[in-house]
């Protein structure tokens, strides 16, 4: 609601006296609120294209190495369960979907709305978090961490490995190729696990929104937060859309 | 010299400091360490970054104590090693990334473009907090026995064969960068959406411009480094393999992800100082800079084509012929647009009123050693000289005349000419040109003979060395000796001014930049009034007339 801490700050800003709508959530420095709505919206975009960067380093990895050792990469792609990727994927979807809805409810004042949206767009996260802890405990089973007790077992002996073997027939690779795997379960775990941490920023975040907007804030007008997070977790949905296509699907003819 | 001078004071017998300022409008501790004003972050930045250099300069001596006679007497090898490592990665990720942007950048930039604050002042307090994080963590890392890999954490030297705090390190890296990406990201903001009215592109102060190309790289190189550093890190705990050849993983790769990052970097020390000089050589020589199209434009293309010379840092690592064709040539073209500054400046020189104070006298020494090491860098993108040269102190000389020659002297050059507005007193000018002097000379001193070591094949990175190049690691002490006692007097004479300089006023030098057009030091909010720019950038006619219209009102109201 707009409250009377209208003009609270408006006294002393000789330059802003001209300014009808000085609401308590501008800050001092910006003449008006769609300057810093501007300016905060631009900033976050930035951000994001510092993020691209940094995963844009693994990706440049991934390309290179599967280039490089293409069977190997094959191989251990064949190892992930694309059935719970499949469902990852329609998961986070799904909780993009709940986040815009949470957006579009900050915008039209719908505290109800919004709490709702944040929760499902939270528990969403969760359920996320929660599959991709299914997937690499089955990893960890399997032996195919790198650096701890990694084993060749099912690229040198496809068949030991039944369930796997049935879809895809795959080849014994020859040990020096099958050596290589380890790299794409390195450059797996490293991709998906920057992820995931920062699937748990956003989550947490998340919380942090659901207790907030409880009491009412970012539906009085001011919903640059929201707005701003909403990006982020767009983002984080399109990497995962992009890993699930190169560490899940590429492979599979 | 001392008669020819445009420095304008107040008299001194009735002039004041203005009693509200940003110094003086809230009192405390905690009010300098929970601000979010620009100009007290810029003076925690500058407080702090002074921390550093003097302790990446005490390193450097004890190099250059080391290296004065052929033996290792002063210290073990591995210890040599240790010294110069801390002394690489303190100057660069602790002073020259930040050392421009986070000061003067900081305080300046919302002034120059009219606004109120940066957009995100928690930000850049933030950004602060980080850097001196990181800061402490590089400390400790030193004292509990350092790193010895080299500034550039070398694959597979820091992943498989050196025993010490390469992870502790990397942090500190890891946090710095961050404090430098907050910093590019709010300056960018800044300059996009906080202009004052009138202040289009085109009328910005260059310092402005290169501060914006500079933050440019700061966000889009900065990440990559990040992420070099995160696979080091594991690479060296859980062995991934990634840059691990035994595994399939090419030590090479790292050697692309860090450069990408620190080739730039180098650009992100050098355009902000570039920006310096700008407004340095445009008040001094009472001119608009010569062909301010270009030079703006020139920071940007030193920005983009910044991005694509990286790999002439790995001519001699393997990677292909075709590839050091490709960048050798890259190279070349980043000459076009430091050159094109370089003469823009000269030609604003042309028939100018040049008078010669402190900044100025170190923005010429800008201009001569940046050229030298400009000049030197061709030498070495062209793939064959740097076969011969590389990995030598050729390498050394060539990136201290840019750095320290280039970046150092622009700073201090800002530092003087920005110190009148920041503390709202004049430093004592005699003396101080006289230290500008004896850096100049204390710097060609230690560095020049460098160059000749270098082309006569002394390797880089040992404490020991043929007894015949001995004569010329003398002179280069000794003049490292006199560059310290040059560092030092500014530090003694700055802070007695604090007290008993004079008493500035608005605008001592009659510049035009809109910094100067409020008191110093500046309130809290800047402008009493929103300023409104209605003229081009170093527009020296239009002061002119401000001040003469000024003058008319004053005598109309005494009389």
């Amino acid at each position: 609601m707009p409250d009377n801490s209208v003009n609270a700050h408006g006294a002393d800003h000789a330059g802003n006296t001209a300014l009808a709508e000085h609401p308590s959530y501008l800050r001092h420095h910006f003449n008006s609120v769609e300057q810093q709505a501007d300016a905060t919206n631009f900033a976050m975009w930035l951000f994001l294209l510092t993020e691209v960067m940094f995963f844009g380093g693994l990706f440049t990895a991934y390309l290179i190495y599967r280039n490089w050792f293409y069977q190997a990469f094959v191989a251990g792609s064949h190892q992930l369960n694309v059935i719970w990727g499949t469902t990852n994927t329609v998961v986070l979807i799904l909780s993009s979907f709940t986040m815009a809805m949470g957006v579009w409810c900050a915008e039209t004042r719908r505290k109800n709305g919004l709490v709702l949206c944040l929760t499902l767009t939270f528990i969403l996260g969760l359920a996320f978090l929660g599959i991709k802890t299914i997937e690499y405990r089955e990893k960890i089973e399997m032996h195919h961490v790198p650096g701890f007790h990694y084993s060749l077992q099912s690229f040198l002996d496809p068949e030991s490995n039944p369930e796997v073997f049935k879809e895809y027939h795959d080849k014994p690779l020859a040990p020096d190729m099958a050596r290589h795997t380890e790299l794409y379960f390195s450059l797996y775990f490293l991709m998906t696990g920057m992820h995931a941490l920062h699937m748990i920023i956003g989550i947490g975040i998340l919380a942090f929104m659901i207790i907030r907007a409880r009491a009412g804030a970012y539906t009085s007008g001011h919903v640059t937060f929201v707005e701003n997070f909403g990006l982020y977790w767009h983002f984080v949905d399109i990497i995962w859309i992009y890993l699930f296509a190169l560490l899940y699907l590429i492979s599979r003819h | 010299m001392s008669t020819n001078t445009i420095v304008s004071l107040p008299d001194q017998s009735t002039a004041r400091i203005p009693k509200d300022n940003f110094l003086t409008r809230e009192n405390g501790l905690l009010s300098w360490l929970l601000t979010g004003d620009h100009k007290r972050i810029a003076i925690l930045y500058l407080i702090s970054i002074s921390f550093f250099f003097f302790i990446g300069g005490a390193l450097a001596g004890l190099i250059r104590l080391e290296l004065l006679t052929p033996q290792t007497d002063l210290m073990a090898t591995d210890t040599y090693n240790k010294v110069f490592t801390m002394h690489g990665i303190i100057m660069i990720f602790f002073f020259l990334v930040p050392s421009v942007p986070a000061t003067l950048g900081n305080f300046f930039i919302p002034m120059m473009i009219g606004a109120k604050d940066l957009a995100l002042p928690k930000v850049n307090l933030l950004s602060w907090y980080l850097y001196i994080a990181g800061g402490i963590l590089a400390l400790v890392t030193m004292a509990t026995g350092g790193v010895d890999t080299g500034w550039t954490f070398t694959t597979p030297l820091s992943t498989h064969y050196v025993n010490t705090n390469v992870l502790t390190t990397g942090l500190a890296v890891f946090i710095a960068g961050f404090s430098s990406i907050l910093t590019g990201l709010n300056f960018i903001v800044t300059i996009h959406k906080m202009r004052a009215p009138g202040m289009t592109w085109f009328r910005m102060p260059l310092f402005i411009w290169s501060h914006y190309a500079a933050s440019i790289l700061m966000v889009l190189a900065t990440p990559v480094v990040a992420i070099a550093i995160v696979l080091v890190a594991l690479e060296r705990t859980i062995g991934i393999g990634v840059f691990d050849p035994t595994k399939g993983g090419d030590p090479l790769l790292f050697q692309h992800l860090f450069w990408f990052y620190s080739h730039p970097a180098v650009y992100i020390m050098i355009l902000p100082g570039m920006g310096v000089i700008s407004e340095v050589i445009s008040t001094f020589s009472r001119k608009r800079v010569f062909g301010y199209t270009a030079v703006a434009f020139s920071s940007v293309a030193i920005a983009v084509f910044g991005f694509f010379v990286w790999a002439h840092h790995m001519f001699i690592m393997g990677i292909s012929n075709y590839s050091v064709l490709v960048f050798s040539l890259l190279t070349m073209l980043v000459a076009v647009p430091s050159a094109i500054k370089i003469f823009n400046w000269t030609f604003t020189l042309y028939k100018g009123s040049i008078t010669f104070e402190t900044p100025m006298i170190y923005a010429f020494g800008f201009m001569g050693l940046f050229t030298i090491g400009g000049m030197t860098g061709v030498f070495l993108g062209s793939s064959g000289t740097d076969i011969h040269l590389t990995e030598t102190y050729f390498i050394v000389a060539h990136f201290h005349f840019v750095m320290v020659g280039g970046m150092l002297m622009a700073f201090l050059s800002g530092i003087h000419f920005w110190w009148p507005k920041i503390t709202g007193r004049m430093y004592p000018e005699k003396i101080s040109q006289m230290a500008a002097v004896v850096t100049f000379i204390g710097f060609n001193l230690t560095f020049f003979p460098q160059f000749i070591l270098g082309a006569l094949g002394m390797p880089r990175r040992y404490a020991s060395y043929p007894p015949e190049f001995q004569i010329l690691n003398v002179f280069s002490t000794a003049g490292a000796t006199i560059l310290g006692v040059g560092y030092l007097l500014p530090v003694l004479y700055l802070i007695w001014s604090l007290k008993y300089g004079a008493i500035a006023g608005s605008n001592p030098w009659q510049a035009t930049g809109l910094e100067w057009q409020t008191q110093s030091p500046p309130l809290t909010e800047n402008f009493a009034v929103m300023p409104i720019m209605d003229h081009e950038a170093y527009d020296y006619e239009w002061l002119e007339k401000q001040q003469q219209a000024q003058k008319k009102t004053e005598v109309t109201s005494a009389g």
